[in-house]
């Protein structure tokens, strides 16, 4: 069973999909709370014009998608008002860096492997400066997110009231754009372009309708996330070595992934309503409480200091 | 310009690839009219990822691509013309099937072939592997989807604009919108043998979406749809035939630009076209009033 860590590339892929699934769930669990599931989903197809263009100047891929991904994520940040209920001028975008995407490794001799490799991922070309770059970033993402993590939850549970408590909201979602740009880099060499939202809304949207806090949420879909690539990963490492109908071909790692998290995803979504229901249910039952809780009145200063 | 055709004419790819992509453009840009006016412009980018699933399903067990395409797509539209209105911000459930469907697409595809080639080919489109069969199918069902869509051309203008009012009057609101994604779901099928699984909208909602930028009434801008659509893949496979890069690029690029151009012409013209005449009964007219 554990022979298939003999392989460098294999162990490397486990290092670096651990640190993506660390990552991408705690951004995953904001993405939703700030309603922004399609905003990853649209990063990724422009990412893919980026590291299509890394791959034709023969540098590395993820210097290329950092570029395309954080420079459309600060676009993003700075017009999303504007630009939401733009379906249309988004989607025309999103065809347009994908067709040049498409461009850039035609340009490029031996494109349809790579073409392959950045749409559906790899595991299998995966060097250890790859993890090491990954492991890298991966801890700057979560360094930012745990200083900013308060305010950051303020501003995205209701923009309004932060915002009339002297927040730079505006920055805020600037910057955690940055943040969702630098998570995708670094999740497309496993997953992919195409499937990024298993790994990036998956784990967060089963996590958010079991768990009943916050931090409970990011807790349990950061397991989630670890479980789902490490699956993902064992699984299109033995199938060729092991299965005998499957023996000529390796199961896409992105496959695994997707269909364990929508595997997951689709009874939690149907049985969370009996549970999601009840407690609703105990919420209203609860009266009201006049004057404000202890722990309440403590918490108060606490999210004002962090503001500042 | 002309010495490229001499260049290209005993070359049968040319002839078939003008052929399949001028009934792509005509139909796509009138059945993309609607999409655009009933805002299904998510359906289509949908539909398109159930097909991949379907065309690679079907290779892998020896039916023909493009009717494994049909079967699912129809499928997948019926079951979204049933959910209706229930879908409607539902972003997060949507996205985890269709990112479960397109990994269903990869598997098949890798348990069939294991060339990335034709992976590449059916997400991005491969013009030049048309052939004489595939255009007579695609030409049949673009005359089909025309026909009932003239059939039913009034009531599904209406029902489109003003579902509500036409319920009222007596259209069967329900039946037209089911009959639709049907006809949708036969355009996407087309489509994606032109222009691939991940470009289908810039064939299908673009031409009408810059069509919509610049003119208003219903037949004019279906009209203009169809002129730029067949523009956008005359120009791309022309483009192509000099430049030797991917058709499926140069079409993207030219719809691109085209969206971008009619918005900006768009936002120019407003002004001039929409300046209310001063109401009769009214003597105290302002005129900075009227510039809202």
């Amino acid at each position: 069973m554990f022979d298939i860590f003999a392989y460098s590339f294999i162990r490397n892929a486990f290092i670096a999909g651990t640190c993506v699934a660390i990552v991408a769930a705690v951004v995953g669990y904001f993405l939703i709370v700030r309603g922004l599931t399609f905003a990853g989903h649209s990063l990724a197809h422009i990412g893919f014009a980026g590291a299509a263009g890394a791959v034709f100047l023969g540098i590395h891929p993820v210097i290329g998608l950092l570029i395309f991904t954080i420079g459309s994520g600060v676009g993003i940040g700075f017009l999303a008002r504007t630009l939401r209920e733009r379906d249309i001028a988004i989607g025309v975008v999103t065809t347009f860096t994908l067709a040049l995407g498409f461009l850039f490794l035609s340009l490029y001799r031996g494109y349809a492997e790579k073409a392959y490799s950045i749409l559906f991922g790899t595991i299998v070309g995966i060097s250890s400066l790859d993890s090491t770059v990954t492991l890298i970033f991966s801890i700057l993402a979560l360094a930012v997110l745990c200083f900013l993590f308060r305010p950051l939850l303020f501003s995205s549970v209701d923009p309004e009231v932060a915002q009339a408590r002297g927040m730079p909201v505006r920055l805020l979602s600037v910057l955690f754009l940055v943040i969702v740009a630098i998570t995708i880099s670094i999740s497309v060499q496993i997953v992919g372009v195409l499937l990024i939202f298993t790994l990036l809304v998956g784990p967060a949207a089963t996590a958010i309708r079991i768990a009943r806090t916050p931090l409970g949420a990011i807790a349990l879909s950061i397991v989630l996330g670890i479980i789902y690539i490490w699956v993902g990963i064992y699984l299109a490492a033995i199938t060729p070595l092991n299965f005998y109908p499957l023996n000529t071909v390796s199961l896409p790692i992105s496959f695994c992934v997707a269909t364990i998290s929508f595997g997951v995803y689709l009874p939690v979504r149907l049985l969370s309503p009996l549970w999601l229901n009840r407690r609703r249910r105990e919420l209203t039952a609860q009266p009201q409480p006049l004057a404000m809780q202890p722990e309440q009145a403590k918490m108060e200063p606490e999210v004002l200091r962090s503001s500042r | 310009m002309f010495e490229l055709f001499h260049l290209y004419q005993d070359q049968d790819f040319v002839f078939w690839a003008f052929a399949a992509g001028t009934v792509v453009a005509i139909v796509s840009a009138i059945v993309g009219y609607f999409a655009v006016l009933r805002s299904q412009t998510f359906a289509a980018h949908a539909l398109s990822h159930i097909g991949f699933a379907g065309s690679t399903g079907a290779a892998l067990f020896g039916i023909s691509s493009f009717a494994g395409m049909f079967l699912f797509t129809i499928l997948a539209a019926l079951g979204m013309g049933a959910l209706g209105n229930r879908l409607r911000g539902r972003d997060i459930e949507i996205g985890m099937f269709l990112s479960f469907v397109l990994g269903l697409g990869v598997l098949f595809l890798n348990l069939y072939t294991q060339q990335a080639t034709s992976t590449v080919n059916l997400l991005f489109g491969s013009l030049w592997t048309v052939r004489a069969a595939d255009v007579r199918v695609m030409l049949l069902c673009g005359l089909g989807v025309l026909v009932i869509l003239a059939c039913i051309f009034r009531p599904l203008l209406f029902a489109s604009i003003d579902p509500q009012v036409a319920r009222v009057r007596g259209v069967p609101v329900r039946l037209l919108s089911l009959l639709f994604m049907v006809l949708l779901a036969i355009t996407i099928a087309e489509a994606v043998q032109v222009i691939g699984v991940l470009l289908s909208f810039a064939l299908l909602v673009v031409p009408a979406a810059s069509a919509e930028h610049l003119v208003h009434r219903p037949l004019a801008a279906i009209g203009l749809a169809i002129l730029l659509g067949l523009g956008f893949t005359w120009g791309g496979i022309l483009l192509a035939l000099v430049g030797h890069w991917p058709v499926s690029f140069y079409i993207c690029a030219l719809a691109t630009g085209a969206f971008f151009l009619t918005y900006y012409l768009q936002t120019r013209r407003i002004p001039r076209r929409y300046k209310p005449l001063p109401h009769p009964s009214c003597e105290c007219y302002d005129p900075a009033e009227s510039q809202v």
